[in-house]
């Protein structure tokens, strides 16, 4: 499947995966987050439950402290 | 396209919410006051220190007072007029929706990552209609050109989403400017965007 992750195209072997399954194979392992499929909010809780499929428009945003 | 004029009365109908009056609130809010939004509302419960003044939009002599109270001193020796909000308190989920739910844009000025997920989880849950302008990733200096604004529909984050504040990575005056500031642009660009001119005149 072909999705668009943080703007980028990219292509997944398969026709859908969680969410957490995509940040394990992109090594995402960052502490705090905001994840959004398709312009919606995906907590935490939902990681491993939400599918991503061809065409999905998924965002994964690293918060990082400091301001 | 709007002339300055037009610009300044959408602008001084706008109510914008700033949670945390640090690096990236303090700078955020004196671009705005100096834009001539119509009503800022500030809240943050620290108080500025010696460390802030790198960075901060504070005075040495005001090292001991609370920010709300120092941000309004000097919000208002820049426009004498502007209509100020000041909340001394910790923003939570609790009291969140009390402060920033009338406003048109929220702008999202933390310090701790946690703070900034809860926040953001909060008003994109609860306010989804309201555009929430947040930072993330401005430590250190240069490398200016991976600094850029995330939008997902509502949601806008600014910054490189990368670089985390460390020892030897700290906060300095510049590269925490620059990232104020884009929220600030992000803010008046929302605003002007979304002007109605029939009803904003």
């Amino acid at each position: 499947m072909k999705i668009i992750l943080n703007n980028r195209s990219e292509e997944f072997a398969g026709d859908s995966l969680t969410i957490s399954q995509i940040m394990e194979i992109k090594s995402f392992y960052f502490k705090m987050l905001v994840v959004r499929l398709n312009d919606t909010l995906i907590k935490r809780d939902e990681y491993a439950s939400t599918q991503v499929k061809d065409g999905d428009d998924l965002k994964i945003i690293h918060l990082v402290s400091g301001g | 396209m709007l002339n300055f004029n037009q610009i300044k009365t959408i602008l001084s109908k706008k109510v914008v919410g700033i949670a945390g009056a640090g690096g990236l609130g303090s700078n955020c809010a004196s671009s705005l006051v100096r834009c001539g939004i119509g009503k800022l509302i500030i809240a943050d419960f620290d108080i500025v220190s010696e460390l802030n003044l790198n960075r901060q939009f504070y005075f040495k002599d005001q090292t001991g007072m609370f920010k709300v109270d120092a941000l309004r001193d000097n919000l208002l020796r820049i426009n004498p007029l502007c209509m100020l909000q000041m909340h001394n308190a910790k923003v939570t989920q609790d009291n969140a929706g009390i402060m920033f739910s009338t406003c048109d844009v929220v702008v999202e000025a933390f310090d701790d990552a946690s703070q900034k997920q809860m926040l953001i989880e909060y008003m994109l849950t609860c306010y989804p209609e309201i555009p929430l302008v947040a930072a993330s990733g401005m430590a250190g200096w240069g490398n200016r050109e991976s600094l850029k604004v995330i939008t997902s529909g509502n949601l806008y984050v600014c910054g490189d989403s990368s670089s985390e504040v460390s020892a030897d990575n700290p906060p300095i005056a510049p590269r925490v400017g620059i990232v104020s500031n884009m929220q600030a642009d992000v803010v008046i660009e929302i605003l002007l965007r979304n002007a109605n001119l029939n009803r904003d005149f």
